[in-house]
């Protein structure tokens, strides 16, 4: 079976979900898994932050938990464009070292033309700061009745990526489908710039994910754990089924990505 | 620590009448699975999978057409697939004959997918049936089944265990407690059911799934298998080796529990 080498997971949150129990959604846990399963680094948000009105709360919480781990884990604080003073959340952002922010839009009822997400993109690439978008936190088949959120359409994708050139935007949680919608409704330069996640898209015997290789290119994704809501092993089980008779696989680096936006801020 | 075997019990084949790719398909689940360790791919055809009637209501003809199809498949793969026997109760003369037609031709249990409900009295002639023959019956479930979904008639934990309760003497697999729905619904409808096996597979992969049916059920109960995403089930089979099972309790999951339930001698070598 094919191994990954994951320098880091793009797609990690700690602290507690509001529609079941989480085993330990703790920092200092997940920095044992990480170790376990011989990742270098996380990006880390706020799980609860995702639903809350001001997320600024959860945010200074987020960087005291992961400031212990500082080595390993980076803050991926929530910004939420349509609360006031969501620009300052940019700016303690960048103090605080993080190299994105995630955007939760469906959550929100932000819309794909709204004037808030594209000011907060904007605001993003200015700093230099990587835009995260999530598609989901579970199936739909399976959500809570008070979780009536959809997922993250390629309307919202499409808009994050071509508000600004200088954006970059990494979409975690989409199958196979959305991938596909969105990335062949983008032009190349606007291509290069958008990467996802490979926590939902199948392996064999669809071979999704070999699929998607083959046709979008390795280089288009980056690895996402989704730890703690899912198995973090999943990816990492649909990367190692991976066909041996293909070319040796490399997927992008968060940190590159990360260094490609910081070089083009003017802030 | 690995298990000595792995039997995925809830696997599913297509042909030529179900998909043009249906060869890359199958080689695709054979080659996944020989990586993975599965000695054994238990498997159904749903008729053809929507392609001449609908997946979940599939008619005799296609029943008949993905039966011979997924025996055929068996006996090209003697040492690493065996056949359930699909049917729709809906037909219920179709269904009882199509079972015994499955059992000489090698069917080891019998599949129902959402063709009818599972507390329907047209379902009781089959899981009897079944149980005469010594048969598990692979049900599937969709946990926690809030509403009707379309193109099937599904039934959840609920409804299963009422017709698990009227056929004490028949085994039944309770579909993919990941494969959609709400999982933790379902631990405590099948608590004390002790003909009802839960099964790992579905596409879901949330932490805590696994541990919470240990803890509630046992490992002597629980299934682990794949369905239609082998990659999850390798992501479950990794976590279950590290979740600190008791000793035998890994081997119960992966195999030992399915060669109990299956007819004796359904898995040579194992």
């Amino acid at each position: 079976m094919s191994t990954l080498r994951v320098p880091v997971d793009v797609s990690a949150w700690i602290g507690a979900y509001p529609f079941r129990e989480l085993p330990h959604p703790d920092a200092d846990v997940l920095v044992r898994v990480l170790d376990r399963e011989r990742i270098g680094q996380a990006w880390v948000g706020s799980l609860p932050s995702v639903w809350h009105r001001d997320p600024e709360p959860a945010n200074a919480w987020l960087y005291a938990q992961v400031a212990p781990h500082a080595d390993v884990l980076l803050p991926s604080p929530t910004v939420r464009p349509d609360w006031p003073g969501w620009e300052e959340l940019l700016d303690d952002a960048v103090g605080h070292g993080a190299p994105s922010v995630r955007l939760y839009p469906m959550q929100l009822g932000i819309g794909a033309t709204s004037s808030a997400l594209s000011s907060v993109v904007r605001a993003c690439a200015d700093r230099g700061l990587v835009v995260q978008l999530t598609v989901r936190f579970e199936d739909l088949r399976q959500r809570h009745p008070m979780d009536g959120v959809g997922d993250l359409t390629a309307a919202h994708i499409r808009a994050c990526v071509r508000t600004d050139t200088r954006a970059y935007v990494i979409v975690s949680g989409a199958g196979r489908d959305l991938i596909e919608e969105t990335h062949w409704s983008l032009t190349p330069s606007e291509q290069n710039r958008l990467f996802w996640d490979f926590a939902w898209v199948w392996g064999p015997p669809e071979d999704h994910l070999e699929h998607l290789f083959r046709t979008l290119g390795a280089d288009r994704f980056v690895f996402g754990g989704y730890w703690p809501v899912r198995l973090i092993q999943a990816p990492l089980a649909t990367f190692s089924l991976l066909p041996t008779f293909l070319p040796p696989v490399t997927i992008s680096s968060a940190a590159s990505i990360s260094a490609a936006a910081r070089a083009v801020a003017t802030r | 620590m690995a298990p000595r075997h792995l039997i995925d019990p809830h696997a599913h084949f297509h042909w030529a009448g179900s998909r043009d790719d249906f060869a890359r398909y199958n080689a695709s689940r054979l080659r996944a699975g020989e990586a993975m360790g599965i000695s054994y791919h238990v498997a159904s055809i749903l008729g053809t999978w929507g392609r001449t009637s609908p997946t979940y209501f599939a008619s005799p003809a296609d029943v008949t057409a993905g039966n011979d199809a997924m025996y055929a498949i068996a006996l090209d793969q003697p040492s690493r697939v065996r056949a359930f026997v699909h049917v729709n109760p809906n037909h219920t003369g179709h269904a009882l004959a199509e079972i015994a037609r499955g059992v000489a031709g090698g069917a080891i249990g019998v599949k129902l997918s959402a063709s009818r409900r599972a507390d329907d009295p047209l379902v009781d002639p089959i899981a009897a049936e079944a149980g005469k023959r010594g048969l598990p019956v692979l049900h599937h479930v969709w946990q926690h089944r809030q509403r009707e979904w379309g193109m099937q008639e599904a039934s959840d934990a609920v409804e299963l265990v009422r017709l698990a309760t009227r056929h004490p003497d028949t085994n039944f697999i309770l579909a993919h407690i990941g494969g959609g729905g709400d999982w933790a619904h379902t631990i405590n409808v099948i608590r004390d059911v002790p003909n009802v096996y839960p099964d790992t597979s579905g596409s879901g992969v949330d932490r805590g799934m696994l541990d919470a049916y240990i803890d509630a059920i046992g490992p002597r109960r629980l299934l682990w298998a794949a369905d239609l995403t082998l990659c999850t089930g390798l992501a479950k089979l990794q976590a279950l080796e590290g979740i600190g099972l008791p000793d035998g309790a890994l081997d119960d999951i992966c195999w030992r529990n399915a060669t109990r339930i299956f007819p004796p001698n359904s898995f040579p070598g194992l």
